[in-house]
């Protein structure tokens, strides 16, 4: 009861204040989806690897790449990089490069000898993979990590699919393929070439196979009727890229027609140029707007001195020459004839109109159900017959080895779950982090670093690789241009801008956490918080 | 200027923190080891811009001063939601006498420790706008004359805004308060009035004297720090939006700081001696409207029928700035 002079009231903290009470709406963190992640056909989880490539942790960014696509390195330069284009950043300046970082990052893994991460326990299911492309190597890869013992048997006389067979080497040195492959096939996995199934059932019950994964690809190249006297050298792609790995390379002559508007097309010219050929042209029916070819292909391929012949179909083939008929694209967009014709010289003529698939192996399989001359299969990649799943090319979407990455994933923890009677739920999607979702003042002003190419010269009188590598600082600095769109970077934003010191930082990678005790809700977190990790939900009242 | 942005790391420094900075470069806002000098449990509004300015400077005090710093307090919003007797949230020493005295308390502190020797302990006085610019403007003025060792901080909201947002010396022009209504041929508050303190700090040849706002945290601890470097008066206006007297949304407040900036109607510099020695450039200049578009006091600008004639002496005004400050030219 003794106080001083004039003082009737103990002093006290205002922290009995609980103005928590006060809120209306309540902040909540969030993970949000990355337009990147969303977009990528292989499901890798991009903005988490930058995350780590941010901050100079190479192996950690790769190992947590590595747990959805155990091909980077590939990865980066093959891929069509959907994810670029889905980058928040090309709303800013330019999209982040996503796709050069992860060129970086499998290097680095190659050159550091970086191993993945030891498998799960062994399950004793046994599942048999048919086909060593991109799709099969990927579903081996996560069925061994999951523990299952997993035997691919490969048709051709190495591993690698359309990688080696298809994908020219100036796109893909090949040690960098074969590097790839033998780190899956570190991980315990049985491979077995020149071993073509042709009864799958037979093959898996010899074998005594759980459950099987086709991935046979599309290496029947599909012809068109041009006729053609008996002189006319008509080759086709698929044999052209595969004559390619052998020991006698294709004679393709001085001046080489390729038929096609693809990226195959684009690829048979780009390589006969490097075989010699004083002219390599593309004869394609429609424009280059409506060409399936990735542009900037095209664009290597005439900075290459490809030449390109829009609006033209091959009406003849003869001995030295063709004709060729001038189209043009009606009110809807089709091609239609005009009855102008040119005759052109030509060496030989080389069909790039696409693939087919084998699917002999499946004659003996009741009830599959095979539509288009691709192979059905649900949502969980299995076919209509129980136990057998299918991915890749062979079944119906677009035909890029990232995709086929993705199915192999996919099918792999579908297969799994299968085996263990149960069925996999990948849980629901984040909402999509949205360019509006974001606070991009606070993002440094930064240009894309793009990567380096080969000189011209070298291009074309050689099959060295024509995009290079970014170096350590540049690949720094280019992860470094990734907004973390969605997902808290730790910026500490949140926990500087609280008018209310409300927030409570929980250190190094652990984030925040609000404190409602004393948030009174006024929004000024989810506002400034640069990348959107941030939401304001009603206070319930 | 005394701070020098990050070239790159992602978010730079214009973010509170960043995990690639090495620790030195962070902010002491980003720290964990801040004072949080004014605590949780004030009774300022949700997203008072004055809390926060208080918390940051006073927390940047701290950290240079390792501690050892007194606070005198004018009457004010930042009194009043802090200090409810006997209850309060700073975590330092903390003196109020009356609304305008302020700058005279601090003297006498800053007097009592030189008498008792205790050199490293520093003063600050602090105070909103109306106790500083109106009613404790001749204290300031003698405190200065005097180059008394105190850094004063100035957190201007515009107004008198506990009190019902009355107009202060401070309030800019054509916004409405409580007592210069949007009525008549020139609605809210007249222009040609008011006081620039930052010009006439500078005309006392002070040793220090620097504006900031709260959207530019690094701005303003590395002015704080720099304040420290001197003895004698030294000045700090510190530029806080009000959501209760501005009327904007409580989660703008940053952002209405920011665009003050950005449009130039806020120009943030630093001055040594009297002479500007920095400022901060314009990033992405904005248009005046953008700044006062959010904020119901000037609303009557934009309706019932717009006045652009009323926007435009506000341009006006900003462009001023930006030449007499050379905020967009490169650094």
């Amino acid at each position: 009861m003794r106080k001083p002079f004039a003082i009737t009231l103990d002093p006290g903290s205002s922290l009995a204040n609980h103005t928590g009470s006060w809120r209306t709406l309540r902040p909540e963190y969030l993970d949000r989806l990355p337009p990147c992640n969303n977009a990528c056909p292989a499901g890798e989880n991009i903005q988490a690897w930058l995350f780590h490539a941010e901050s100079g942790d190479y192996e950690a960014a790769w190992r947590s790449l590595a747990q959805d696509n155990p091909m980077p390195a590939v990865m980066g330069r093959v891929c069509y990089h959907p994810c670029e284009g889905a980058c928040n950043r090309a709303h800013l300046d330019s999209s982040v490069g996503i796709n050069s970082v992860e060129h970086f990052l499998g290097d680095e893994a190659l050159k550091r000898g970086w191993k993945f991460d030891p498998p799960a326990p062994p399950t004793g299911r046994k599942v048999l993979v048919v086909g060593a492309g991109p799709s099969g190597l990927s579903a081996a890869y996560h069925l061994a990590r999951l523990g299952h013992a997993v035997e691919i048997h490969e048709a051709g006389p190495m591993a690698g699919g359309m990688m080696r067979f298809g994908i020219p080497k100036y796109r893909l040195p090949r040690e960098v393929l074969d590097g790839e492959v033998q780190r899956i096939l570190d991980l315990g996995v049985v491979l077995k070439v020149n071993a073509k199934v042709d009864d799958v059932m037979a093959t898996m019950k010899a074998g005594g196979f759980d459950a099987v994964f086709l991935a046979v690809g599309a290496h029947i190249a599909k012809r068109a009727y041009i006729p053609a006297n008996e002189a006319a050298k008509i080759m086709d792609a698929v044999q052209v890229l595969r004559g390619m790995e052998g020991e006698s390379k294709p004679l393709l002559g001085r001046r080489v027609v390729v038929y096609g508007g693809g990226n195959t097309a684009i690829d048979v010219a780009r390589t006969a140029r490097r075989l010699g050929a004083e002219e390599a042209m593309i004869v394609y029916r429609r424009t280059r707007e409506k060409m399936p070819a990735h542009d900037f292909e095209v664009q290597d391929a005439l900075e290459e001195g490809v030449l390109i012949k829009w609006l033209s179909t091959i009406k003849e083939a003869g001995e030295g020459a063709i004709t060729v008929e001038k189209m043009a694209l009606d009110e809807k967009g089709v091609p239609q004839p005009t009855g102008e014709f040119e005759k052109l010289e030509a060496d030989s003529v080389v069909l790039a109109l696409g693939q087919d698939v084998d699917l002999s192996l499946l004659d003996r399989v009741p009830g599959m159900r095979i539509e288009g001359g691709v192979v059905e299969v649900g949502p969980n990649m299995m076919t209509s017959q129980p136990g057998i799943f299918a991915g890749g090319d062979m079944v119906p979407a677009e035909r890029t080895v990232t995709v086929a990455i993705g199915h192999g994933k996919k099918a792999a923890r579908h297969i799994d779950a299968w085996l263990r009677g149960e069925a996999h739920d990948p849980g629901p999607k984040h909402e999509l982090a949205t360019f509006d979702k974001l606070n991009t003042w606070y993002y440094s002003d930064a240009s894309k670093t793009v990567r380096p190419m080969l000189d011209l010269q070298k291009r074309v009188t050689s099959f060295d690789e024509v995009v290079m590598a970014l170096d350590e600082t540049t690949a720094l600095f280019e992860a470094r241009r990734c907004l973390s769109c969605g997902n808290c970077f730790e910026c500490d934003n949140c926990y500087g801008v609280c008018p209310d010191n409300a927030v409570v930082k929980l250190g190094p990678g652990n984030r925040f956490r609000f404190n409602y005790d004393y948030c009174k809700g006024c929004g000024v977190c989810a506002a400034e918080c640069p990348c959107g990790a941030i939401r304001m939900v009603p206070e319930q009242i | 200027m005394s701070f020098q942005p990050v070239k790159f790391y992602q978010t730079g420094t214009f973010t509170v923190g960043n995990r690639l900075l090495p620790d030195n470069e962070r902010s002491v806002q980003s720290t964990v080891r801040r004072t949080n000098s004014l605590n949780s449990g004030h009774r300022a509004c949700q997203g008072c811009g004055e809390a926060l300015g208080a918390r940051y400077a006073i927390d940047a005090a701290m950290e240079v001063t390792n501690g050892q710093l007194i606070a005198a307090n004018a009457t004010g919003c930042l009194e009043v939601f802090s200090t409810p007797y006997p209850e309060t949230s700073w975590q330092i020493p903390w003196v109020h006498s009356l609304f305008g005295n302020t700058a005279a308390v601090a003297t006498g502190i800053a007097a009592a420790l030189r008498v008792k020797g205790r050199s490293e302990t520093r003063v600050v006085a602090q105070g909103g706008d109306g106790g500083t610019t109106d009613i404790g403007f001749g204290c300031l003025s003698g405190m200065f004359e005097r180059n008394d060792d105190v850094l004063y901080i100035c957190y201007d909201n515009g107004g008198y805004m506990n009190t019902g947002v009355q107009r202060s010396s401070a309030t800019p022009p054509a916004a409405r308060t409580a007592t210069t209504a949007a009525v008549g041929p020139t609605p809210g508050n007249p222009f040609g009035q008011g006081k620039d303190l930052p010009a006439i700090a500078m005309a006392h040849n002070i040793p220090y004297v620097a504006t900031a706002t709260v959207s530019e945290l690094r701005d303003l601890e590395a002015k704080v720090r720099r304040a420290m470097e001197f003895r004698g008066a030294r000045y700090l206006h510190i530029l806080v939006p009000c959501p209760l007297g501005w009327g904007h949304d409580s989660s703008l407040t940053i952002r209405m700081a920011r665009l003050a900036h950005e449009s130039g109607i806020f120009p943030v510099f630093e001055a040594e001696n009297g002479e500007v020695t920095g400022v901060s450039k314009i990033r992405r200049q904005v248009p005046v409207e953008e700044y006062l578009k959010p904020q119901k006091r000037y609303a009557h600008l934009f309706a019932p029928r717009p006045r652009e004639d009323v926007i435009r002496r506000i341009q006006e005004a900003a462009d001023r700035n930006i030449r007499r400050y050379r905020l967009l030219e490169e650094a």
